[in-house]
């Protein structure tokens, strides 16, 4: 039965041999490359390229753009102090981030641990905010900041303890970023607990064990062999926390729209703002390639400086 | 009676720490918990309940505000276009990625590293520094104000981080199945299809998940690239929802809920897969 089809598989094959190996895998890779490749550039890298042409006009958009300005666009950026004041925020947000939100992630997921019961249950609980959208984040919190204690949980709490009054919070100045931070960190820090949950994952539980052999006690341990040992996991989270921090919009945009008196603005609203409200295209591209190039000479200088050695790699 | 005494003492001197644990974890919970549900009992109550007692229990449960949002069309246009986008997005990325990360991980040929460098230069920074550029580039080829033109965008943004999750996995299946599939008279193209793609189908559903969150969440550029309110997609509309009825906070909530509702139901079903996805980028990467 089986020989007729061991006699005809050869001949079945032989066309597909003529031609050469060399040139069925080159096809194979052009063809394979060809759409991540095109899409990549045409709607990623070409963009830029022509946003960095586009920087150079004071254009609104309608028709070709003619008035040629040079830097003038940079200049005028870098001398607006509502940049200047939208870079600070963002300074701010990553300060705050990595100072606060990181560490109380970190010391979450140390604390759930690898064998704490119900640790899923808290996993899936923290991990939640991160899935709502940043729309339905901001309209649930800009209610609970509400002015109005009636209207507002947290003042309805903050009233009821004596002397407190009713705060302004996302209308006050000086209490708006302190308030964005708390609804960053309500909605990112459970993705960055998961992370180090994962990372904690691949930790050999015999290194720890050894060094609590060895008279460490739980905060040595965590100190000295925990943390180094997540070097590559606390990396990737510094990094998409500043990268983060630096770009973060839809937030900011539904809940104060950089306001009161740019005292919310960041870099990505000050973009918006002009791009799109204003219609100055020319000056939006400049704003543009200025957080492109504040977030590149970061993300390079980082992974220059934090090319560590990889603990984990050698076990 | 002596030992059991100590054996107890022990034991609460051991069960002290994990209380703790408890008690900093379940107000975490709390505070997690608490606006998310305060939200959902906003929606569950009338308009003039709403103003009189904001914070109590929804006792009875008012359906009504949800039953006009699941009344007006302009409700489930914005679920019909969201799913567009979702599915478009997520069905671009998997076939793109796929194929790239395939041979990334498994041919050879030169400039492969740079080639690999340059579509991960993504990963450098986030999609809002490029909005503005892209916005210019779609608005040339005519696709604003179309659907295509934010799957297009949405997929551009997520290759750099996919391919990355994509070749480590593939790089991860036997070399030796590769060079059986060869010796057995397999093209590339068969390989790819009939070997590599079946056995990475819990990486190709995590990067999936994974991508229908981002997609799904995604309201900067919707807002950017669309005008028509026909082709709204859910976060788009959410916020402008909140801006027209803004005096109606039962409503509100309740459209809210309602376009909560989608992400937290995946959630429950894809969180393995999300979670997954998650960790793999960010291990490897």
């Amino acid at each position: 039965m089986d020989i007729p089809h061991v006699i005809k598989a050869p001949l079945k094959w032989q066309p597909r041999i003529s031609p050469p190996r060399r040139i069925q895998d080159r096809l194979a890779i052009f063809l394979f490359l060809l759409p991540a490749f095109a899409i990549f550039i045409l709607f990623i890298i070409y963009p830029i390229v022509r946003a960095v042409y586009f920087s150079m006009f004071n254009w609104n958009g309608m028709g070709p753009a003619t008035i040629f300005v040079g830097l003038d666009n940079f200049k005028q950026i870098l001398t607006d102090h509502v940049f200047t004041k939208s870079i600070g925020n963002c300074l701010l947000i990553v300060v705050l981030s990595l100072s606060l939100q990181l560490p109380l992630a970190l010391m979450l997921a140390i604390m759930v641990g690898r064998d704490l019961p119900g640790r899923a249950f808290f996993r899936a609980i923290f991990f939640m905010p991160y899935v709502l959208s940043e729309v339905i984040t901001a309209i649930i919190w800009m209610s609970l900041f509400s002015p109005d204690p009636e209207r507002g949980l947290i003042n309805a709490i903050l009233v009821l303890i004596p002397g407190v009054h009713a705060q302004n919070f996302l209308g006050n100045l000086n209490q708006v970023m302190g308030c964005i931070f708390v609804v960053l960190t309500w909605k990112y820090f459970g993705l960055h607990m998961l992370l180090y949950m994962a990372g904690l994952q691949n930790i050999p539980r015999e290194i720890e064990e050894a060094a609590m052999i060895d008279g460490a006690n739980r905060w040595q341990t965590i100190r000295h062999i925990t943390i180094p040992l997540l070097g590559s996991t606390i990396r990737t989270t510094v990094q998409l926390s500043v990268l983060g921090s630096l770009t973060q919009f839809n937030l900011i945009w539904i809940m104060t729209r950089g306001g009161p008196v740019n005292a919310s603005e960041v870099m990505s609203t000050y973009m918006y703002r002009y791009a799109f409200i204003r219609f100055q295209l020319g000056y939006g591209s400049a704003v543009a390639l200025v957080m492109l190039a504040i977030c590149l000479i970061f993300s390079i200088t980082y992974l220059w400086l934090a090319r560590q050695p990889d603990y984990l790699s050698g076990l | 009676m002596a030992t059991v005494n100590v054996h107890k003492g022990r034991y609460i001197k051991r069960l002290q720490p994990r209380l703790f644990q408890y008690l900093i974890l379940s107000i975490i919970t709390l505070i997690i918990l608490v606006p998310v549900v305060i939200m959902v009992f906003g929606a569950l109550k009338t308009r003039g309940e709403m103003f009189s007692h904001p914070y109590t229990l929804p006792i009875p449960a008012h359906w009504e505000n949800f039953e006009v949002i699941l009344r007006t069309p302009s409700f489930w246009t914005m679920l019909r276009n969201s799913v567009a986008v979702m599915l478009g997005t997520t069905a671009g990325v998997l076939i793109i990625c796929s194929l790239a990360s395939f041979v990334f991980a498994r041919m050879q040929f030169h400039g492969k590293d740079l080639a690999f460098n340059f579509l991960t230069l993504g990963l450098m920074f986030p999609i809002t520094v490029a909005i503005m550029p892209v916005y210019l580039v779609v608005r040339q080829m005519h696709l604003i104000d179309s659907l295509l033109a934010v799957i297009l965008v949405q997929t551009a943004f997520g290759i750099s981080g996919n391919i990355l999750i994509l070749r480590g996995f593939f790089t991860s299946i036997p070399m030796e199945l590769q060079d059986a599939a060869y010796i057995d008279g397999c093209n590339p193209f068969g390989f790819f299809w009939r070997i590599l793609l079946p056995l990475a189908r819990p990486a190709l559903a995590a990067i999936g998940a994974l991508t229908m969150i981002i997609s799904w969440n995604d309201l900067l550029t919707p807002l950017v690239l669309l005008n028509s309110d026909s082709l709204w997609t859910l976060p788009l509309g959410t916020m402008q929802f909140q801006g027209q009825y803004s005096s109606d906070l039962a409503l509100t909530a309740a459209f809210v809920t309602l376009s909560a509702l989608p992400a937290i139901i995946f959630y429950m079903f894809a969180e393995r897969q999300i979670v997954s996805g998650l960790t793999a980028g960010a291990i490897k990467g």
